[in-house]
């Protein structure tokens, strides 16, 4: 029930600001902010009462929701959901506060805010088909109405695209769940969309895996999102608000991520092995274009946007190294770049926010007037390059040490990701911060404020503890990705171990020993493999 | 002298709701003697009856019960079809009230005519024979032609009226010629004895009883408004009084939804590989062609009768599905379809004022921020249309498309959900309008007591069946 209860307070938090005054704008933002901060620190209590050792499911809550069709409401956090869920509460916070100076129908823009809060956090615990993507197509409203009202000149343009590219992916997704209910439900008997019942229980052919595995993919690489999906991600980002940018590449983005992890690699071990090529070349394209790209922006935010595709791309390729250091690189990752990248786009509004302009060629020699955001945009940008001592060096190095493991090739074109970032950030550091203060329109840009220095310093102190000491995190999900990769284990599907497997393994009973005996011969399988097994 | 009985065929209890609605409907024609132009007693008196009728629905047991020689039946699908029935024409009336009053429509008949409609409604979805079902399309046909003609004075209504008697009239021709093909050729009017008869597989491949369904499905296509027979859908959906509009949106093809399906689902699921395929192509025809449509629509009448010709086409997937979960999705469906365009059509109606409908899209611009309430009702209904959840359009979508996943008809339901995404479209238009558009104009909005109300029971059943399904899924699914 406090699951329940910390998911659903910011909805709560919305219903209430709906029957305030419009005209009390300081009563409002404050009832926002105290929402918010509860639900963080409500969160926190999770994180402590949370057990590092074992890899099921915690808080759990399952009652009956649409009996007829034995859907439940099932919900629960395991260590690949945790970090994201937290993640998701504090952004909320900090979102909030960065929003503070929002003049346009401030009261809609925090209901907005909190009914998206929810619909995040419970795409996350969700933990049944259907439920998931009530929560996941949910969340889409809130966030549509925050760059379509509150964004820049093109909002509508940007807000109806990132809508449509999401709910198609998201709708043949949906076709994909309802076949695999009627499925299970003919080959175990039970109608249900349980998550976890499926990840036992899913047995389908290669082919069909295959097509569902492509259902979902479709969705997740749209939301992530991987090259050639991405065209919506630098549209929706420049014409979102500052923290409509936050909480879409804070949390939004770590969505598809966090699909392929509980969904594709689960449901389809073997047809995620077998796409991994595919994903590989893919996610390479997207980090070595997405650097590119973000070369050549003149917009500080597209600039940041484009970086985005090319470090999710880092995120996939450790997703599907399926390894322990390739999966624990991409989930600290996900936070790494849920901190650095928000942060990012908090700075680029502040400067927005004093010149309301983002083109890298209206700055220059920042450094002189603004020295505090010098320092800040510095730490950040080094954090983001990933520079040892910081945040990205871990998940980088991490994902990097897994995806060589798989393939030295790929782990050689996907560091030159790592140094064409350091082109891309440190050249428009320069340019933004250092040189000469030449545009006379900057010289009276203040300093950032208080409430700025609030917003950005949480950031910045998790920057350097998740790099100097990542184990605080780290060790939430260490259970959690042992027990996801000896399920996706690429061993498990070399033909004479799967047979090996499935002779003592927990689907036992569905192979007969005759069928056993047949499959065998056809694979003229020496015996000698086997004894040595 | 004997008591005059009934022939034994005839059983009358099961007849109740036709008999007790027909009564009031007359009792409202004699009262409007007495009213003047004070209507209130007429809405009265058909809400009484419409109560009464779904409540003597239920007077039956055990069910199934057949009356007429088998061609009036009382089973589960159309109990709850009455209950739509009944609960859909309460919404019109209730919309009609204000707005009749506000268009000087002073016509005391009109109640009756809705009356006598819903009559033809329920005669339509319990019936199982040929026969009736003609004479059920008939009374709903004909009660429609008059009321899309109500606004005498209008030009567009006479339009309206006067192309959907024309068109309708020729549909009704069709039909009629294709139950008369099948009559020929199986030698009965009645569903099951047809259904008998087309066991034999020789019968199947008869010409005369293929032209006779492909005749049926033109005829039905039409009464659906299923694309390429919904060319009169737009103009009617436009020139009608807008409750009236609601009214056909919903009743009416509901009803001929359920002879659709008990039609071909039961009568010949035999030869469903005959029908199947035209089935199929006219369901794609019309989720594409009412999407493509609707998004080039700006008088928001119009969009309405494009997407409710993609819904056609939506629900005809749970007729090609022909299982029990066809026909309970379907049931679900066309529920949930009546709160949401009920709400949507009520809306409409807040936003205009005598003489001044304000039907186009840009007149709903800066919306929310002078009536957040009535734009956040209206987005509710807009994305539940378009199928998002936690609404009641995606239960509704979720239960169709998973009885078509049931039956295999994979390619279909794949279509039907990137039509669903198209539809997205045109639906989020007015909601960009009413949110990140400013005001063109000040809103001189007409809040009537009795229409929000209409709008009020909208939004909570299509909330309530968005998050709390079950209770209704249950009853449906029998």
């Amino acid at each position: 029930m406090f699951l329940t209860f910390i998911t659903f307070l910011p909805f709560l938090g919305a219903v209430c600001l709906a029957f305030m005054p419009k005209e009390n704008v300081n009563a409002i933002k404050q009832t926002a902010l105290a929402v918010a901060v509860t639900d963080f620190l409500l969160s926190l209590m999770l994180w402590t009462n949370f057990d590092n050792t074992t890899h099921k499911m915690q808080f759990g809550l399952n009652i009956p929701w649409i009996e007829a069709w034995g859907i439940n409401y099932h919900i629960g956090l395991d260590g690949i959901s945790l970090l994201l869920y937290v993640m998701t509460t504090f952004l909320t916070m900090i979102c909030i506060i960065a929003s503070w100076d929002v003049k346009k129908h401030i009261r809609e823009y925090m209901i907005a805010m909190l009914a998206l809060s929810t619909g995040m956090l419970g795409v996350f615990i969700a933990l049944d088909l259907f439920m998931f993507y009530v929560f996941w197509e949910f969340q889409l409203v809130p966030m549509y109405i925050i760059v379509g009202v509150w964004g820049g000149p093109r909002r509508i343009y940007a807000s109806i695209k990132f809508f449509l590219f999401t709910a198609v992916g998201s709708l043949l997704m949906l076709v994909a769940i309802l076949w695999i209910y009627f499925h299970i439900q003919q080959t175990t008997g039970v109608a249900t969309a349980d998550i976890l019942y499926i990840t036992e229980h899913l047995d389908v052919s290669l082919d069909a895996s295959k097509w569902l595995w492509m259902a979902f993919f479709l969705a997740f690489a749209i939301k992530v999102p991987m090259f050639p999906f991405h065209t919506w991600l630098p549209d929706a980002h420049v014409e979102a608000p500052t923290a409509g940018s936050v909480i879409l590449a804070g949390v939004l983005l770590k969505m598809g991520t966090y699909g392929f992890l509980r969904f594709n690699l689960p449901f389809f071990p073997q047809a995620s092995y077998e796409f991994v090529p595919m994903v590989a070349w893919l996610s390479i394209i997207g980090i070595i274009y997405g650097a590119l790209v973000a070369m050549v922006q003149e917009d500080l935010k597209k600039l940041v946007a484009y970086s985005s595709v090319s470090h999710l791309g880092f995120i996939m390729l450790g997703i599907f190294a399926l390894n322990p250091y390739g999966i624990q690189g991409a989930l600290i990752q996900n936070i790494n770049h849920g901190i650095s990248t928000s942060a990012l786009f908090l700075l680029v509004g502040v400067v927005y926010d004093r010149r309301h302009t983002r083109l890298i060629s209206e700055f220059g020699g920042l450094a002189k007037i603004m020295p505090k955001y010098t320092v800040c945009f510095m730490i950040v940008a080094l954090s983001s390059i990933g520079l040892p001592g910081m945040n990205g060096f871990v998940g980088e190095f991490l994902i990097l040490l897994g995806i060589f493991q798989v393939n030295g090739l790929w782990a050689a074109f996907a560091t030159s990701g790592v140094i064409l970032a350091a082109c891309y950030i440190l050249w428009m550091f320069q340019r933004v911060m250092f040189l000469e203060l030449k545009n006379p329109k900057n010289i009276g840009m203040k300093d950032m404020n208080t409430r700025e220095m609030i917003t950005i310093v949480p950031l910045i102190v998790l920057i350097f503890w998740i790099g100097l000491y990542p184990n605080t995190f780290m060790k939430t999900f260490d259970a959690s990705v042992n027990h996801l990769v000896s399920k996706v284990n690429p061993d498990n599907f070399k033909p004479h171990q799967e047979k090996h497997k499935n002779s003592q393994g927990e689907h036992a009973q569905l192979v007969t020993p005759t069928e056993m005996a047949s499959l065998n011969q056809k694979l003229q399988m020496p015996k000698k493999v086997l004894i040595k097994e | 002298m004997e008591p005059i009985l009934a022939p034994e065929s005839i059983d009358l209890i099961a007849l109740a709701p036709v008999l007790v609605l027909s009564v009031f409907a007359m009792l409202v024609l004699v009262l409007d003697l007495w009213g003047g132009r004070n209507k209130s007693l007429l809405v009265f008196t058909s809400l009484v009856g419409l109560l009464m009728t779904a409540i003597s629905a239920f007077a039956k047991h055990p069910i199934p019960a057949y009356s007429f020689n088998d061609s009036y039946i009382v089973d589960h699908m159309s109990l709850f079809f009455i209950c739509i029935f009944t609960i859909s024409s309460a919404l019109a009336i209730l919309l009609s009230v204000e707005y009749n009053e506000r268009e000087g429509i002073q016509a005391g008949e009109y109640y009756a005519l809705i009356l006598f409609c819903t009559v033809g409604m329920i005669l339509l979805a319990s019936s199982t024979d040929m026969i009736m079902i003609f004479l059920g399309i008939e009374i709903i046909s004909i009660c429609l032609y008059v009321l899309a003609g109500i606004r005498r004075n209008d030009h567009r209504s006479n339009e309206a009226a006067l192309k959907y008697f024309l068109l309708g009239a020729f549909a009704t021709g069709f039909l009629l010629y294709g139950m008369t093909l099948v009559y020929g050729s199986t030698g009965s009017t009645n569903l099951f004895k047809i259904a008998e008869f087309v066991q034999n597989p020789s019968a199947q491949s008869s010409p005369l009883l293929l032209m006779g369904l492909v005749l049926l499905v033109i005829g039905f296509g039409f009464k659906v408004a299923s694309a390429p027979f919904h060319m009169w859908a737009p103009d009617v959906y436009q020139g009608a009084p807008t409750p009236v509009t609601a009214f056909m949106a919903v009743g009416p093809k509901a009803a001929a939804f359920a002879a659709f399906f008990r039609v071909f689902a039961e009568a010949f699921p035999e030869m469903s590989s005959s029908w199947e395929i035209l089935l199929s192509i006219i369901a794609v025809l019309s989720m594409i062609v009412g999407n493509l449509g609707a998004i080039m629509q700006t008088n928001i009448k119009r969009m309405l009768a494009f997407s409710s010709v993609s819904h056609a086409g939506y629900i005809l997937m749970a007729v090609i599905a022909k299982s029990s979960l066809g026909s309970s999705s379907m049931l679900f469906y066309m529920l949930t379809y009546a709160f949401m365009t009920f709400g949507v059509f009520g809306i409409i109606i807040i936003l205009g004022r005598k003489g001044e409908e304000n039907l186009e899209i840009q007149n709903y611009a800066g919306l929310a921020y002078k009536h957040p309430l009535i734009a956040l009702s209206m987005t509710i209904f807009l994305l539940s249309l378009g199928g998002l959840p936690p609404f009641a359009g995606f239960v509704a979508k979720f239960y169709l498309f998973s009885a078509a996943i049931q039956e295999g008809l994979l390619t279909l339901v794949i279509i039907a959900v990137l039509n669903s995404a198209i539809s997205f479209y045109y639906y989020l238009k007015i909601v960009v309008f009413m949110y990140m558009k400013e005001p063109e104009a000040e809103f001189n909005i007409s809040l009537t007591p009795m229409t929000l109300f209409v709008v009020l029971i909208g939004v909570i059943g299509t909330i309530q069946l968005g998050i709390f399904p079950n209770a209704i899924i249950t009853l449906a699914s029998h």
